[in-house]
């Protein structure tokens, strides 16, 4: 980007107010969409350095937080598993690909359980920053090749590696096939994103109620990550009577995977499967009821018609 | 703009781990350890002793707990000072009531500094580890070789000559390591390391000079990291080693035993406002059936003969 001017805004979504919308109405009548994203991912020890983001604090090997992050591959992916299917939900696996080469014993466990995986980028240590556009088109055939070898699934979701974006990324991932990207956090319903071709959308992921802004940002005591998910999930389940709602909780193993900390997740993940109107579905099957059920096409017409209106008055 | 092709290229891309150290391995698929007695879990209580020199460098960084105010740092100096001359005491006391053997990973220049606080902790009957050589020391790929070793060399010198103990496990100040530190260790007579944060149980490291034990140390309920990193109160530090305990304990009884490592610092656990909560958090866990608290080395050395053919 260097050398380009800044810009104030992404200029990916028009406005849409929360009251009035199209009612979303989700399959079986359901109020609420609950899919959980298992970020499964691969920090490399000695990763290349990149311009814009260094990958480690400590130089390489900054081996107490590289040995943190195995931590989730080797101990605490498997409780993680343990407590969704307890719960009944399959995960969404936000996939750095190249885990696919290396850990295939994981990606077996997850394609047995019937999980969808889309990608994350190759590594969680390489970052599409100062990429030139055919690089990170290179990227995202890696990633579409590799999930299809080890998997046979065609990817339908995207978030980028370690959340790196240039202005061209939602253009290229539509582009090239992807149906939802995780990268925009900015409603709780799902959103078209105004793209130069296909109809990409932007699926509600969270920050708030992702264990890494949980645990690595916000600092939060096990137990009330607890509280904080089964509160998110009230208010949107109450909502949900008006129109279709969604709740997404991202996780980490190495970190919801923890001893200390799995059980106050494993319980309200059951707490929100105990519920009626829940539909616990993934991300692949979100984007395709969203599409199917019209709500793509109305949303879109509310904003056009919102924005129209704007620039009448 | 755009990156080198390298950027996009990946050698290590292959199965298993990106390093040599070890393989992949799924804690869950191993075969279940057996602790002496039938424990179900083995509790390795690692005190911090920790010397941060006045003048320690912030280059390339500085270990944690190091001191962060304008030089002479009068406040953090002593402060974590404080840990050396009354908080450890404490420990000590705990433990000593309890009848509990533990380890202490002490900064090999307070054997030179401190001698009567390691005196204290060799006639409690507890295990002397090696803590690098200071706080201002960490280890980084930064460091000739001859100039991390000379730093391992001193470290453990001064231990051994002081405790008359073999010294054969280490924890590195901020647990950091450089690309040789595993070799140079073993090189050294070390027999097991407590950096790596990857693992409930212990497993073995491929170095240039014999295995090196990896053994387990909680990252995320150390007292230091919970106090002055999280931000959280020591009520709900015990509360999250108690829930830790709870669900290795569980575990135990289908996939063998567990250890239940306690990392904790004499300037953080030591405080007044603190050793009751310790305390609160031994009660607990001792409590329960089958719990059998030792030295590290003692639950390396029981690892390793769990490992071997009957």
């Amino acid at each position: 980007m260097a050398g380009e001017p800044m810009k104030s805004d992404l200029g990916l979504y028009d406005y849409l107010p929360w009251p009035n919308r199209p009612k979303i109405v989700w399959p079986g009548n359901k109020k609420i969409a609950v899919w959980i994203a298992p970020n499964i991912e691969f920090y490399e020890y000695n990763p290349p350095n990149n311009p814009t983001r260094t990958p480690w604090a400590r130089p390489n090997p900054d081996v107490l937080q590289y040995s943190h992050r195995d931590y989730g591959n080797r101990a605490g992916w498997q409780r993680m598993m343990a407590a969704m299917d307890r719960a009944g939900f399959r995960g969404s696996v936000s996939l750095n690909v190249a885990l696919c080469d290396h850990h295939p014993e994981i990606i077996k466990a997850c394609a047995d359980r019937g999980w969808e995986f889309f990608s994350h980028g190759i590594y969680n240590t390489r970052y599409v920053y100062n990429l030139d556009i055919e690089q990170e088109r290179e990227i995202i055939r890696d990633a579409f090749d590799t999930v299809h070898k080890h998997t046979g699934q065609e990817l339908a979701g995207w978030l980028s590696p370690a959340l790196s974006n240039n202005f061209w990324t939602m253009d290229i991932l539509s582009e090239a096939g992807i149906q939802y990207t995780c990268d925009m956090f900015h409603d709780d319903q799902p959103m078209p994103v105004k793209v130069k071709s296909g109809k990409l959308i932007s699926m509600p992921y969270s920050l708030e109620m992702n264990d890494v802004i949980v645990y690595n940002t916000q600092k939060v005591t096990p137990r009330h990550y607890g509280e904080m998910i089964k509160r998110q999930f009230d208010q949107l389940y109450k909502e949900g009577d008006e129109s279709g709602t969604v709740m997404c909780i991202p996780l980490h193993p190495y970190l919801v995977g923890q001893p200390h900390r799995i059980d106050a997740f494993a319980e309200a993940i059951e707490y929100i499967a105990g519920h009626d109107g829940v539909w616990q579905t993934t991300g692949r099957e979100i984007a395709a009821a969203y599409h199917a059920s019209g709500a793509y096409d109305a949303m879109s017409a509310a904003m056009a018609a919102h924005n129209a209106g704007k620039e009448a008055r | 703009m755009s990156m080198p092709d390298d950027y996009l290229k990946y050698p290590e891309r292959h199965h298993g781990m990106d390093q040599d150290r070890y393989p992949w391995s799924d804690l869950f698929q191993r075969a279940p350890i057996a602790w002496p007695n039938g424990a179900r879990i083995a509790l390795s209580i690692v005190t911090h002793v920790q010397h941060f020199p006045l003048d320690m460098p912030s280059k390339p960084f500085k270990a944690p707990g190091a001191l962060s105010m304008p030089y002479p740092d009068f406040r953090y100096y002593t402060n974590r000072d404080y840990g050396n001359r009354v908080g450890i005491f404490r420990i000590l006391r705990l433990l000593g009531e309890k009848g509990l053997k533990a380890s202490f990973a002490i900064n090999g220049i307070i054997a030179s500094r401190y001698p009567a606080l390691v005196d204290a902790v060799t006639e409690g009957g507890h295990e002397v580890v090696a803590h690098g050589l200071d706080m201002g020391k960490v280890h980084h790929s930064g460091l000739s070789r001859d100039e991390e070793n000379a730093i391992i060399a001193e470290a453990l010198s001064l231990l051994r000559e002081k405790t008359g103990q073999a010294v054969t496990g280490w924890l590195s100040p901020g647990r950091a390591q450089g690309f040789n530190t595993p070799d140079l260790l073993a090189q050294n007579g070390v027999s097991y390391g407590l950096d790596w944060a990857n693992d409930d149980l212990p497993y073995e490291m491929r170095t240039d000079n014999g295995p090196l034990m990896a053994m387990p140390m909680a990252y995320e309920t150390d007292d230091r990291v919970v106090a002055d990193e999280y931000f959280q109160s020591e009520a709900d530090w015990a509360q999250q080693v108690k829930d830790r305990f709870d669900v290795l304990y569980r575990e135990s009884a289908d996939y063998g035993g567990r250890i239940m490592s306690l990392p904790i610092h004499t300037w953080v656990s030591g405080m007044p406002y603190r050793i009751e909560y310790l305390r609160d958090v031994l009660d607990y866990i001792l409590s329960h059936e089958g719990v059998w608290t030792a030295s590290t080395g003692d639950i390396c050395a029981a690892f390793r003969k769990a490992g071997q053919p009957a």
